[in-house]
Parts: C-alpha cells; structure tokens; sequence
C-alpha cells in the first residue's frame, strides 16, 4: 500500500513539477535573452517581473481559440497535444535521484529515443491540418531535420552504452562514479547536444518555425491554448534534452556531499538549460540546405569514427 | 566552429555589460533641444502673439491636422481667430515649423500627451499658446517687417530706411 502510495507522489510531483518549470521558463528565457542583449526584460508584475508568467498564462487561456474552417478539426485538435504527451512520456526514465525515479526501464535509452521520435509527429500533424502552405512548409522541414538527426542521436549514445554496457539509465548514471562520461565522450557528448537541439527545434536549429521566413511554420494557424501546449512543449523538451544530457554525461546526481544528490541534478539541468537560451541569444539560424550538409555530411560520419574508436579501444583494453 | 564558439562566448559576456534601457517612468530621458515633440505657438518679447495667420503651416502640415482662421485687429495686424491642432493626426514631422515664417509655430521638447478620451488630443489655441519666445527669443516679426501694424512706424524698423517721398525724386 505505501509502496503505491509512493509510486503516486513520485508521479504527481514529477509532473506538477515539470509543468510548472516550463512556465518558469518563460519567464527565464525572456529576462535571460534580455540580460545578454543588453536590455532589462520583464520587470514590472510582481517582484522581478515574475508574475508575467502568471499573465502570459492568462493570457494564452483567454485568447480566441479558433479553429481555421479549412482545416482538418480532429487531427488540428490532437495535434499540440501529442508533443506534450511524448515529452512527458520521456521523463518516465529519467533519475532524477537515486529514489526519484517514475520507472528504471532495462531499455531507457530506447524508450527515450522513441518517444523523442513521436514528438515529430505533433509537427508534422499540425502542419498538415492547418492546410495552409507556410505550415506545410514548416512541417516538412521539420519531418526532414527531424529523421537525419534522429540517425546520430541514437548512434552518439551508443558509446555510453558500450562504456556503461547497460540501457538504463540509473545503470549509466551509476557508471560514472569514477569519470563522468564527458571525459570519455566528448566528442558523443557534443554531437548529442546539438542533435538535442535539432529534436527540439529551438534555435539555431528552429527552421520548422523559422519566424522570419515561414510566418510561424507549423503553428502558424494555432491560436490560444492550443499554441499554449506547442510553447509547453518546446520548454519541456528543453529540460528533457537537459536532463538527459546531464545524467548521460555529467553523472546525474553524483556529486560531492553536502548538497543532496537531487540539488546536483537541479543545478547540471539548468545550466544546461541556460545554455540553450545563450545559443538563441547568440547564434543565427543555418540555412536548409547548410542544416542538411552539416547533418548528414560531418555529423553522422563523425559519429560513426566515434563509434568505431570507442569500441577500439574498449575492445583492447578488455583483452585477456 | 571557433567562430561560433567565440560569438557564443562573446554574447555570454554581455551578462556583465550595463543594460542600455532606461526605466522610463521613474527614469526620465534627456532630449535634445530640437526634438520634435508637441507644437505650441510662441509670443514675441512683447508678449504679443507672434501667428500671423498665413497658412503656410496648415498648408505644409502632411497630415492636415491644422486649421486655423485669420482676422485683423484694428490696427491692422493679422491674428489667428482660432488655431486647432488635431494631435490624434499630427505625425510630428515638423513641416508646421519651418514653413512658420514668423517663428510662432515651434515643436518643443514634450511628449507625454497620452488622454484617455480622444477628443483631448485635439488642442485648441489656449491650450497651444505658451509665455515663452521658444527657441528664437527677442524676435518680433512686426518689428523687422515694412508694415504698420501698431508696433512701429514705417520705416522705423532696425534695418529700414524711412520711407522716400516718391514725388521729391522727380527730375
């Protein structure tokens, strides 16, 4: 019974916690993206100008929620939501602490990678039933950046797995008691998180909604909450590429004693969180085409030497 | 790949630059003297008004937020009878000011004129009258032009010669 009950506050707090980091996030992304342009941001609501979160969100709820009469209703409608569905799916298998954990799959890391993958599909539905040819457009772009960097995400984490020999992740996190896998990984590490970045299409690599080119692309007709949930889901996908990266390689929630191994954990996602809002700060959006090269053409064979190096040298380090 | 690395560096720093925004209310901005912001009509250093009513302003205004009706006094010197300015129209271009050929019509320094109710907005000659000489004092038009109008005698004025007797030039 009170094994059930734990069970239950670990997944509700999980969740109630989550959501409300993604709407922290707005708040910490504008005053953030201010502080490195040189403005003030949000200051004025509450202190710090934290309550335009509270206003952004009332906001969203009272805005209009239309749906464009040529547009295919029930797919327009399912369609922001299966991004927030898979995204949350995703923290399932994350170890938050060592008892801080919804489920210890034995294949985590595949579990994570496919539900990643179904978060293309929210793009790639919305684009569709909005029937409008900038949306189109988006959603084709994304569905396209989407597939070649799905290939060497997968592939990028595979040498953790050889050093880990293990698919769950408290097995990884684990693995890094001695050196935390970034040592080891760097160059996994590095294609990992700019393929992270793609899957969550946040700049530089946002070219499925390209403000500048594409109207909005895929959520151009998406309005109120509807929009609300794509904006959700791009911020919970920011914390869980975080999180993923930090217990792949950063060692989780290991580190030194005196703070609880949860506030590690904390402290690792958000500096990895606020390093996806300095890259938007700092970085112009690629070409199509320049996106395209640089995935199929550097990335997947530099992941592929990673790969082949890793298990050169695990294999002669194991010989008898 | 340095490049990038170096802009990402680059904009980090900026975390420990000074913010340029100036929190408005409590922090006010330093204007220039010739910013053009809400238009007012001056006085001469007699404290007359300096409009003469020739509608070169409401004809030179882009946006026809002028009107303006000129009369005569006694004496023969010309005055606005009344001078509206329609600010929910007036872009603050500044034409009105340099088509002004008595500087009367001037743009000042001010631009917190926000209302409530439009009709506010649209200032009638009491309201756009000031007791300054703006940015050009000591001018007075009547007294530099060749006409009588109360304020000095033909040919009284500062580079003016007094009027010649057509007739005595006569052969």
């Amino acid at each position: 019974m009170s094994e059930t009950l734990n069970y239950w506050l670990v997944i509700v707090g999980i969740l109630f916690v989550l959501l409300n980091i993604a709407a922290f996030l707005i708040w910490v992304e504008r005053r953030m993206l201010a502080l490195w342009q040189d403005r003030l941001g949000p200051n004025r609501a509450g202190p710090f100008g934290l309550l335009i979160i509270l206003a952004d969100t009332l906001k969203l709820f009272f805005k209009e929620d239309w749906i464009p009469p040529f547009a295919d209703r029930h797919v327009f409608v399912i369609a922001p939501a299966v991004i927030v569905i898979s995204v949350l799916l995703s923290f399932a298998i994350i170890p938050f602490a060592p008892a801080i954990q919804i489920v210890d799959l034995n294949i985590g890391l595949l579990f994570f990678l496919g539900m990643s993958s179904l978060g293309v599909y929210s793009i790639v539905l919305g684009g569709w039933a909005s029937n409008n040819k900038y949306s189109l457009l988006g959603a084709l772009r994304g569905a396209s950046q989407m597939i070649s960097y799905e290939v060497f995400m997968g592939l990028s984490l595979m040498g953790v797995v050889m050093l880990s020999g293990s698919f769950s992740l408290r097995t990884i996190v684990e693995a890094q008691k001695d050196y935390w896998f970034v040592l080891l990984q760097p160059v996994g590490f590095v294609i990992f998180f700019i393929a992270g970045i793609a899957e969550t299409h946040r700049l530089p690599f946002d070219i499925p909604e390209a403000e500048s080119e594409l109207v909005a692309g895929f959520h151009s007709e998406y309005s109120g909450m509807k929009f609300g949930m794509f904006f959700i889901g791009e911020y919970l996908g920011i914390t869980l590429i975080s999180s993923i990266t930090v217990a792949l390689f950063f060692g989780g929630w290991l580190g030194p004693a005196f703070l609880p191994p949860l506030a590690w954990f904390a402290i690792k996602t958000a500096g990895f969180i606020l390093f996806f809002i300095l890259l938007r700060a700092s970085l112009p959006r690629p070409r199509y085409d320049q996106l395209m090269e640089y995935g199929w053409k550097i990335l997947l064979p530099l992941t592929l030497l990673n790969l082949l190096v890793t298990g050169g040298i695990i294999l002669f380090l194991n010989q008898p | 790949m340095l490049s990038i690395i170096r802009s990402i560096w680059l904009t980090f720093l900026h975390l420990f630059h000074k913010t340029e925004t100036i929190q408005y209310p409590e922090e006010k901005v330093q204007l220039r003297p010739r910013y053009r912001g809400r238009i007012v009509l001056t006085r001469d250093p007699d404290n007359q008004e300096r409009c003469v009513g020739c509608y070169l302003c409401a004809a030179a205004c882009p946006v026809d937020c002028i009107a303006l009706q000129a009369t005569e006094n006694e004496e023969g010197r010309r005055y606005p009878e009344f001078f509206r300015i329609n600010f929910s129209r007036c872009i603050f271009c500044g034409f009105c000011e340099e088509a002004c050929p008595t500087y009367a019509i001037q743009l000042i320094p001010d631009f917190e004129m926000a209302e409530y109710d439009r009709q506010n907005l649209v200032y009638e000659k009491e309201d756009l009258l000031i007791n300054s000489q703006g940015k050009y004092p000591g001018y007075n038009y009547y007294k530099v032009a060749g006409l009588d109008a109360g304020v000095k005698g033909k040919g009284e004025g500062t580079n003016e010669e007094p009027p010649v007797d057509r007739h005595s030039l006569l052969p």
